[in-house]
């Protein structure tokens, strides 16, 4: 059974509220020298028997149509067999 | 022939009924379109209603895109049906790549949901002809993600081609870049607009009944584009 992991990240010109309300919480906890916190989300598939290069290919194309929208978000994606 | 106008119903979709209504209160017919639908029913226009489709997982409108009536909407929206997308209906439309740019999460991170003052700009469109530019209308706004954003040479693509539909007035309620509450394509024929003008139809349940001039002004393009009879 292989893993593919999919990091779903906001580029970084697209304001994140919810970053930012994580970081404020972090400054009433006394964490200090935090200078920005960014949210994102990650898909972490599994997927029966080997990855080979044209499955890769469609990990990519779902990546970049349906878990991530390319207008706001950047992805990467890391595949652990 | 009365114009035929679909709305589609997508699970977790909220304002279907009033969207249908409007259609009705304008002098059209309106005609349910279900997700799952393979075909349009030679509809003459579509509104995407507002809601929660598929529970605004993933991201709001981002699994509506894939559902089968969708299909078949890009390519007639390609072909220049008139498609109105209202709150989520906009944002399945920006996902769907018919609009461009994206909703985001409000930057005060609150629903908000107030009554809200538009200041309409384009009136080439199909679902603002009937009203006038500069023209204040008052109408429902609910909405968690309705932050309007694109990179600035889409913004100023937008703003060069006279494509802003609608601008928020006295107050941003949702952190959108330049005010904007609403755009078309380029061909004019999609609109995608965050406030409801489905709910300030009757007097009785809206603020107001602006929200009836874009209903109306599609059924006057329509006859004026010879798709119906008057």
């Amino acid at each position: 059974m292989a893993r593919v992991v999919v990091d779903v990240n906001l580029k970084p010109e697209i304001l994140d509220p919810q970053g930012r309300a994580v970081m404020g919480a972090l400054g009433r906890l006394g964490l200090s020298g935090i200078t920005d916190v960014r949210q994102g989300k990650q898909f972490v598939l599994s997927i029966d028997g080997d990855i080979d290069d044209a499955k890769l290919v469609q990990i990519y194309e779902i990546a970049a149509t349906l878990l991530s929208n390319p207008v706001i978000e950047d992805f990467t994606v890391e595949v652990h067999p | 022939m009365t114009p035929r106008v679909g709305v589609i119903t997508f699970p977790g979709s909220l304002d279907d009924k009033d969207a249908a209504r409007a259609v009705r209160l304008a002098g059209g017919e309106s005609v349910s379109l279900w997700h799952a639908d393979a075909d349009l029913h030679s509809v003459d226009a579509v509104v995407l209603p507002g809601g929660f489709s598929y529970g605004d997982y993933l991201r709001c409108g981002a699994i509506a895109k894939f559902a089968p009536v969708m299909e078949k909407l890009v390519d007639a929206a390609n072909g220049g049906l008139p498609i109105l997308g209202i709150c989520n209906g906009f944002q399945v439309l920006t996902e769907s790549h018919l609009l461009p740019g994206a909703l985001t999460r409000n930057d005060h991170l609150h629903f908000v949901c107030r009554d809200q003052k538009l200041r309409i700009e384009n009136t080439s469109s199909a679902w603002t002809g009937d009203f006038e530019i500069g023209q204040e209308i008052l109408i429902p706004l609910k909405n968690g993600e309705g932050g309007y954003v694109a990179d600035e040479k889409t913004l100023n693509e937008l703003e060069g081609e006279g494509r802003v539909i609608a601008r928020y007035l006295d107050l941003n309620p949702n952190g959108s870049r330049r005010d904007i509450a609403g755009i078309t394509n380029e061909r004019a024929n999609v609109v995608g607009i965050m406030p409801h003008p489905e709910h300030a139809v009757e007097e009785l349940t809206g603020p107001t009944t602006d929200g009836l001039g874009f209903f109306t002004s599609l059924l006057k393009s329509l006859v004026n584009d010879g798709k119906v009879s008057a």
